[in-house]
């Protein structure tokens, strides 16, 4: 099958059209769908081809998640998508009382097939609610599946599974990786080609020396520390997540017992993270693989400030990681090895074609 | 019209009777310790779901709330899978991983009834969606009580469903109290559900719920017009619960609502002023009511049978329906 070099967001752009073209059950909503912006251009030429099922909604998060999952109820395969996966808070009712038990409670007799796009804000002064990683949060609810995709063909078949996928699923985008650009299948239908499953790990790098977990924007920081470490004669195996619940338990597990030391990453919050989750799992099923101590390294309990000042020294990348790969492997801490690894400008962009302003 | 109508009056009198006589067997059975789960009774409210029972067919869809006995019975839904449910038994129309309050019964277009106040509020607007957009003649009824127009979610589904003119029918059954909390502690005097829910745009009526004989023509007129097309409609009807918030007994002796009225809502009970109406304008005789209290009498003893005699579901399938097997 042809690639083609694509971003992210042509990625999920060309998911929509193949599965709105692939099935009539197929609907697309969510403030700004239809608007000349088109939600970073991923609702492109959507509402032209199926003026019938593509819509704007009203600001009204709860009442329109309850709306898909009626309309999911019914057999339609819906997909609401939100500029800031804050706003969706507003959902917390409809999405864990209803999308995520319906299946359940009722005993199998339904199910509810709906995908929910939620972008993840960083930088730019998108601050204490704009910016939110709550992938645990969604995770801790039996019922719901949910996922992180990294790299453009990644974004374009999870989404496709998603959509078809007979449980809610959480679909989170991170906003830095929406200008990445990678090769991806030319597809035209969920079933063609050969794909990793959804619900697989991907092992983006093999190396012996010590596993390295990561999910979404922090698999590009991840990618650079490892080429860094390289250089230092460390060979770490990158295990990029895709999906956060289920979790690929077996993919992680076999890295494990072949290395012999793990560092989770996290994009969110280290309280309750997914990574700590990780960790213990690691540690309570393969305790004897390991020759050192597990690490998260996941955010601050802090919330996300606004000042460019502020931000500066909050999040990590590529040089933590592999300091603290460093140090897991070797056992000494490192002062100036990795200091190349600093990205060269503001501190607050995923790049220079950046200018904000969300 | 329902004068001229003699099966649509003898099913409102056979859905009166049932909800009923099932609602007091539940209580008389509550305190044996078999139905272990919050039981909300619909005494007193039997008026509104049973005049509606003959303004709709299986195809139209409904949803519910947590004291959704009544609804599901005059959608059409299995009394033994109803009981069953409710003592949590694998034959149970959720399997017993619902209870009371998560009935279903899809074959006749009952789609599920939720605990969450307002939660199914925007449910049903959905199914109305896909209705609307699979261009099917049917509608879809929502459920709900005063309460629930507390909600934020009630206006957010009620705004969608007057912008895209969705076929949905709100049924409020308003009954004054929101658990122990009455409407006068809740909402500003002098307002009118109605009139508030006019203002967002929905065609709406408001009638005396426990008068089957208006509330009927009420909801046939608003079934018939949300058929024409013409977009939602919100029919406000009073009523009043007459047994406790949740539980199988009277609680007046709480105090947060006076005997006085209790008694004055109880003289004004749909089923003995349907019972004269029909007497009244000679449609069917004393005899032939009791004949059919008597067989809806069968009916629920056979029900409560099936329900103690069905198994518990095997707990080897506690971990089934976390999630829907396959794609596609």
């Amino acid at each position: 099958m042809s690639k083609q070099e694509l971003m992210f967001t042509e990625a999920i752009n060309q998911a929509m059209l193949i599965a709105m073209e692939q099935s009539d059950d197929v609907l697309c909503y969510g403030l700004g769908v239809d608007d000349p912006l088109r939600i970073f251009q991923t609702t492109k030429g959507l509402v032209e081809k199926f003026p019938e099922r593509v819509f704007d909604m009203p600001t009204a998060e709860n009442g329109m998640t309850g709306i898909g999952v009626g309309a999911a109820l019914a057999g339609m395969r819906p997909v609401m998508v939100h500029q800031r996966l804050d706003f969706f808070l507003l959902a917390f009712d409809q999405l864990i009382n209803s999308a995520a038990k319906w299946h359940y409670m009722f005993n199998g007799q339904r199910c509810v097939p709906m995908t929910i796009r939620l972008i993840i804000g960083r930088g730019w002064g998108q601050g204490p609610t704009h910016a939110q990683n709550l992938h645990a949060l969604f995770a801790h609810i039996p019922g719901l599946k949910v996922v992180m995709p990294t790299t453009p063909q990644d974004a374009k078949q999870m989404l496709l599974e998603s959509i078809f996928d007979n449980n809610p699923v959480v679909f989170l985008e991170h906003r830095w990786l929406h200008n990445q650009t990678g090769l991806v299948e030319e597809n035209h239908s969920l079933n063609e080609g050969n794909y990793l499953p959804m619900h697989k790990a991907r092992i983006v790098e093999e190396g012996t020396d010590i596993t390295i977990v990561s999910m979404s924007y922090l698999t590009v920081e991840a990618m650079r520390a490892i080429e860094a470490l390289k250089q230092q004669g460390i060979n770490a195996e990158l295990v990029d997540l895709r999906s956060i619940k289920p979790i690929d338990w077996s993919t992680i597990e076999k890295s494990v017992t072949k290395t012999g030391r793990l560092l989770v990453l996290d994009t969110g919050a280290t309280t309750g993270s997914v990574a700590g989750d990780i960790v213990a799992h690691i540690s309570e099923n393969k305790f004897s693989a390991l020759k050192t101590a597990p690490k998260r390294l996941a955010m601050p309990d802090i919330p996300e400030p606004t000042s460019y000042g502020l931000t500066k020294g909050y999040y990590f990348g590529a040089k933590e990681i592999a300091e603290y790969a460093h140090f897991i492997v070797k056992n000494v801490e490192v002062v100036d090895l990795y200091q190349g690894l600093i990205r060269e400008g503001h501190h607050d962009v995923p790049g220079t074609y950046f200018k904000g302003p969300f | 019209m329902l004068i001229d109508n003699l099966e649509h009056q003898q099913q409102i009198l056979e859905k009166l009777y049932l909800i009923r006589d099932l609602e007091e067997a539940i209580a008389e059975h509550y305190n044996e310790g078999e139905m272990r789960c919050p039981t909300h009774l619909s005494i007193g409210q039997e008026g509104v779901p049973a005049a509606l029972s003959v303004c709709l067919s299986h195809d139209d869809l409904a949803v519910s709330t947590h004291r959704s006995h009544a609804h599901y019975l005059a959608k059409g839904g299995c009394p033994k899978a109803m009981v069953a449910e409710i003592y949590g038994k694998a034959s149970g129309c959720s399997g017993g991983r619902g209870g009371s309050m998560h009935l279903i019964d899809e074959s006749v277009g009952f789609k599920g009834s939720t605990a969450i106040v307002g939660n199914t509020i925007p449910i049903g607007v959905g199914l109305a969606l896909s209705q609307k957009i699979r261009k099917e003649k049917n509608i879809s009824v929502v459920f709900v009580g005063d309460g629930a127009i507390e909600e934020g979610v009630f206006y957010e589904a009620a705004n969608f469903a007057a912008l895209k003119k969705l076929p949905v029918l709100f049924v409020c059954e308003n009954n004054l109290y929101s658990v122990y909390s009455a409407l006068e502690k809740r909402q500003p005097e002098g307002r009118k559900i109605h009139e508030m829910v006019s203002g967002l745009g929905l065609k709406t009526y408001s009638g005396d719920g426990n008068d089957v004989v208006s509330t009927h023509q009420l909801l046939e007129q608003a079934v018939t017009e949300i058929k024409q097309g013409n977009g939602p409609v919100f029919v406000e009807l009073s009523t009043y619960r007459w047994r406790e918030h949740c539980g199988p007994h009277y609680d007046n002796q709480l105090g947060y609502r006076t005997e006085e009225e209790f008694l004055h809502w109880q003289k004004l009970e749909p089923i003995a002023r349907f019972e004269k109406w029909l007497e009244d304008n000679n449609l069917m005789s004393k005899e032939a009511m009791n004949d059919t209290r008597e067989q809806i009498n069968e009916t629920i003893k056979q029900a409560f049978s099936f329900a103690k005699n069905s198994p518990f579901p095997d707990e080897n399938t506690l971990e089934e329906h976390v999630y829907a097997v396959g794609a596609q």
